[in-house]
């Protein structure tokens, strides 16, 4: 019987009480006495020199109260990249400085160069359009494969080339790789484009900043997956405000999927004005600002090769890939195609040889970032592509070839040929429950239904293992890494027993709020909406690195078991005391700390009552209070895993592609809100999906973003997507952290792509048109019609 | 958006004076279109006439000649529900946008813009419509006159669309993945002196009759009549969701489907 409370149940989330009421409080409901207004100017043009940015008129127009251009920043910090990466010559990468506003040159379409702070927005906006920027557009580039020939146009003039890094991965393992694949007897070898999305978080971003001249503190309310980093970047790299005087707040977030990890001009800029007119300054993207400025997601160009025995036996996996990065570095624009996409490149399989090549590029595009998966999901498609495109070539069932390559649960902890060592799974187990889930046997009846209506049945599978939890910090500090990748919780329980939990990690639509009590109800024997969760202001909760990657539970979580630990710890010694017993004989169960062998007891809310009322307490031994922080880093990444399908009808008269059934097998580690989980996936699903079908991001070769709306860039609605088939009852615990979770929050958005495009070009080859061997996502009706009629 | 002041009109006639008064004025229907606009500040109109409060402009009955009016400043949610006298049309207004589109889109405000993929040229089209405005009649024949330009004079309004009913129609509408517009869709209306056959979405010269495709098929009202024919992708829309070619192809394939569906 499913459990109804704790750790296990479904408990209903209940921060979706305000989300689904209108009354969650936003960046943009915020309203403080006095706030003002910023607009921004943005480029046009996708590379140009800024000659003259003439401000007179504006500055005076009706309820202007600051102008501010590049100039204004030109003698503070630029925004870093969180990692640094060196080239395969041991070269650090190109790190072209990032400024609060565009100066000298604007590198992108919708480039920020100029802010107006106004009284009301309308009144910014009318003194924006009379700012006069003389700007001399120069030749764009927008095309990688371009951008890295001699004589391209530059993005950065000042560092000579377009190229950031060419990183190799891993490099010692070149010549081994090159040779398997020489001497293989068959490889298979194909080019694709994972396309580059606009993220399209459902609240825009928005910041806004308060300035106490009194105190000299600064407040920022904005939308951030994580305030301390937000906090820091901007303390010690772009404005040098003291980080004790700067507090960050990121109140209810409406969706991120990675776009609200990074720092942005925007809100240094809104801090800045603050100060200098001494009021609120507030901003919240237009959603065409957003399709201009927020870092968008994927964008590589790869080439991979697969070399196998004819039985299907992988030899080697060998890939180059060109990552755009855009126009500057985003905060972790670097890590995504290097460590978290380099280093899955040897997916689920026992395979020898792995060797991959990324080359991160500079274009007149907007910037590059983690999106959903990050990384993950380019790898991902890569293997999975090329597995089921060999498959088909030696006559292979693509399940059987993939169950021929696993590794074997006894393998575990396994080190991949990319260098990871994955400490559980179980591969074969993943792809029996899908198997019982898609009712293969009755395919082929679909198929012909389907054919007697005219259209194409295609079944498409794939398997995926992705990494979670990015750690520890003393490696990828080796690595390159720039900060820490810990988190931490501080449990504080009243007086009265109830418990509030400030925690690291960010909710932004994962249900923090719900789930993490579940896991303290559970170790303390207390009802779980006894437990508040406090997370998103860097005065209340201790430093934490925040929300991404699904990391939450399995870092953040740990934190929070950590700190709870130590709260019974401390319990067990006010509680001998109150039992006037040894310590080492007290132990806790379902909330009550007894003596062992006796029936003599105390509850946890008399213990807490204790601790903050001390009368008759052994202060000698024990602080008043019971509160404790822990900080948690992890001693792996964790690696959840599944195996996906989907089934597919195209319409050969018109390319249309319908998904029919969807199914995913997911393994997660053990599973702390089953309900979450699934919508999780869900979200995950619809995303991966839009990527594989609908989400185009078209820049033309003078850099301007010709699907910057909703009319030309298409999310995925529900009536595109089928009614899923979810499952994540194969559970093999994480091994090194302390729930044995590993993540869910990505891997719908990671494992659904290729599932998708193998499904059609199954499709395609069951109507005849065998000479489709791969279509570029995402799969739209006339992408899919020309392949049929090339 | 700039500062606009707004007019709410009882009448056609005070509507007409408003627009004619200044040639800073601009009719606004349901506004799907306009607002958008003048959120973007793309437009900078000193006087919006709204149309949507004149009581003559709203509506569908049935004239007695049996045709099916609507009022200009019907929203599409109204047709829906209440031109059940011609399926065909009720259907596509049923399919235009979403249930917030349609009611505040208008039939004349959808007329009067003329996207090139929009649904209802298509319907007055091929139903050979007479669209009615406060100065004169105008056959649907005559009206469309390239993407976004029609027959209507500065401050004229459409005040009632007159569509015959044939006996057998359908519209057959192959979405644009992101805005849901028509990528291409056809128009089939089967009359007893003939079939007419309208294409929206396609051409870079807006709503069109396939003069090929309505002699074959008033000869045989069938999707095989077509096979013959084709349509040629040049001068046909091409854009990041489809090629000129792609469109003249799939315009075929919809006539086709709107044949076989028709009812």
């Amino acid at each position: 019987m499913p459990k109804d409370h704790g750790v296990g149940a479904s408990s209903a989330r209940r921060e979706d009480v305000r989300f689904l009421t209108g009354r969650g409080k936003y960046t943009d409901d915020i309203a403080l006495q006095g706030q003002t207004h910023a607009v921004f100017v943005r480029s046009q043009v996708a590379n140009g020199v800024i000659t003259s940015i003439d401000t007179t008129e504006a500055a005076a127009m009706p309820g202007v109260l600051a102008v501010f251009t590049g100039a204004d920043f030109a003698d503070v910090g630029g925004n870093p990249a969180g990692w640094q990466i060196n080239s395969r010559d041991g070269e650090p990468m190109k790190e072209p400085k990032r400024p609060v506003l565009a100066h000298g040159k604007v590198r992108h379409v919708g480039d920020a160069y100029a802010a107006v702070i106004a009284e009301t927005e309308e009144q910014a906006r009318d003194a924006a359009e009379a700012i006069v920027a003389e700007i001399e557009e120069q030749p764009a580039v927008v095309d990688m494969g371009k951008a890295l020939e001699d004589g391209s146009p530059l993005v950065h003039d000042e560092i000579g080339t377009n190229q950031c890094f060419d990183w190799g991965w891993i490099e010692d393992n070149r010549a081994a790789t090159d040779a398997a694949i020489k001497a293989a007897p068959h490889v298979t070898t194909l080019e694709l484009v994972n396309n580059r999305l606009v993220p399209n978080a459902m609240e825009p971003r928005a910041s806004m900043a308060d300035y106490d001249p009194g105190t000299g503190d600064y407040t920022l309310y904005t939308t951030s997956q994580n305030p301390h980093l937000t906090r820091l970047l901007i303390s010690a790299f772009v404005l040098g405000i003291p980080e004790n005087k700067l507090k960050v707040v990121a109140p209810d977030v409406g969706g991120g999927f990675g776009s609200k990890i990074y720092h942005y001009g925007e809100e240094a800029l809104v801090l800045a004005a603050a100060k200098k007119i001494g009021r609120p300054v507030r901003w919240t993207a237009s959603r065409s600002e957003s399709f201009l400025s927020d870092a968008h997601g994927r964008d590589h160009v790869t080439k991979i090769e697969l070399a196998c025995e004819e039985d299907g036996t992988f030899i080697a996996f060998r890939t180059e890939t060109m990552a755009n990065v855009g126009a500057y570095l985003s905060n972790f624009s670097t890590a995504t195609p290097t460590f978290l996409h380099g280093t899955l490149m040897a997916g689920n399989y026992a395979v020898p040889n792995v060797y991959v090549n990324v080359k991160a590029v500079f274009t007149n595009t907007a910037p590059v970032d983690a999106y959903r998966g990050a990384g993950r999901p380019e790898a991902t498609y890569s293997l999975e592509r090329v597995i089921d495109m060999a498959a088909r070539e030696l006559g292979i069932d693509p399940l059987e070839i993939r169950r021929r390559n696993f590794v074997q649960p006894d393998q575990f902890p396994f080190t991949s040929a990319a260098g990871l060592e994955y400490d559980t799974g179980d591969y074969g187990a993943l792809v029996d429950t899908l198997e019982e889930m898609i009712d293969r046997d009755g395919f082929e009846a679909r198929r012909r239904d389907s054919a007697a209506r005219g259209k194409l049945r295609g079944l498409g599978v794939n398997t995926y293992i992705e990494a979670c939890g990015i750690a520890p910090s003393n490696l990828v500090g080796v690595l390159g890494a720039r900060v820490g990748l810990y988190d931490a919780a501080t449990v504080r329980v009243n007086a009265t027993g109830n418990i509030a939990v400030m925690v690291g990690a960010h909710s932004h639509g994962q249900g923090h709020e719900t789930a993490f009590p579940q896991v303290v109800a559970d170790m303390l024997g207390v009802d779980e909406n006894s437990i508040e969760i406090v997370h998103g202001d860097t005065s209340k909760i201790p430093f934490g690195m925040g929300t991404y990657g699904s990391r939450s539970l399995a870092v953040c979580g740990s934190a929070v078991v950590r700190a709870t630990d130590k709260i019974i710890t401390k319990g067990k010694k006010i509680a001998a005391h109150m039992l006037e017993a040894a310590e080492a004989d007290i132990e806790f169960t379902d909330g009550q700390f007894s003596v062992a062998g006796t029936d003599k007891s105390v509850g946890f809310g008399d213990v807490a009552l204790k601790a903050y009322i001390p009368h008759d307490f052994p202060l000698e031994e024990v602080e008043p209070g019971l509160e404790e922080t822990a900080f948690y880093d992890p001693a792996n990444f964790t690696y959840p895993s599944g195996a996906y399908a989907c089934e597919v009808e195209v319409d050969p008269e018109t390319g249309k592609v319908t998904v029919d059934r969807f199914a995913a097998a997911d393994d997660f580690g053990n599973v702390i809100n089953p309900m979450i989980v699934t919508g999780q996936v869900h979200g995950g699903l619809a995303q991966g999906i839009g990527q594989a079908l609908l989400e185009q991001t078209t820049y033309d070769s003078e850099g301007q973003l010709i699907s910057a709306s909703y009319m030309d860039y298409a999310m995925p609605r529900a009536d595109d997507l089928p009614f899923y088939e979810v499952d994540h009852s194969c559970q093999t615990p994480c091994t090194h952290n302390p729930l044995g979770v590993k993540g869910c929050g990505e891997a719908g958005a990671i494992g659904s792509p290729p599932s998708v495009v193998n499904a059609v070009i199954d499709a395609l080859h069951a109507g005849g048109h065998t000479h489709v061997t791969h279509i570029d996502m995402p799969l739209t009706p006339a992408r899919v019609w020309s392949a049929i009629n090339s | 958006m700039y500062a606009f002041d707004l007019e709410r009109p009882g009448r056609i006639a005070d509507a007409v004076k408003l627009l004619s008064d200044s040639e800073e004025s601009q009719p606004l229907g349901g506004g799907q279109t306009l607002i958008p606009t003048l959120k973007q500040r793309l437009a900078m109109p000193e006087r919006l006439v709204s149309l949507t409060a004149i009581p003559e402009m709203q509506g569908v009955c049935l004239s007695d000649a049996g045709e099916v009016c609507i009022g200009g400043a019907t929203t599409h949610a109204t047709v829906a529900a209440e031109a059940g006298a011609y399926p065909a049309l009720a259907a596509l207004a049923a399919g235009i946008g979403d249930p917030a589109v349609r009611n505040r889109g208008t039939i004349g405000g959808s007329l009067a813009n003329n996207d090139p993929s929009a649904c209802y040229p298509a319907a007055a089209l091929g139903s050979g419509a007479r669209i009615i405005t406060n100065a004169r009649e105008i056959a649907a024949d005559d009206y469309f006159q390239g993407m976004f330009t029609t027959a209507l004079d500065e401050g004229e309004i459409i005040t009632e669309v007159r569509f015959p009913v044939p006996e057998k129609a359908h519209y057959e509408k192959f979405d644009q993945p992101a805005s849901r517009f028509a990528l291409t869709a056809v128009f089939v209306a089967k009359y007893a002196d003939g079939v007419r056959v309208a294409v929206t979405g396609a051409s870079e010269e807006g709503v069109f009759r396939w003069s090929e495709a309505e002699a074959a098929l008033s000869a045989d009202f069938s999707a095989e009549a077509l096979s013959g024919l084709s349509l040629s992708g040049d001068g046909m829309i091409s854009d990041l969701h489809g090629s000129g070619a792609y469109r003249a192809h799939l315009a075929k394939v919809l006539t086709g489907r709107a044949v076989a569906a028709a009812r």
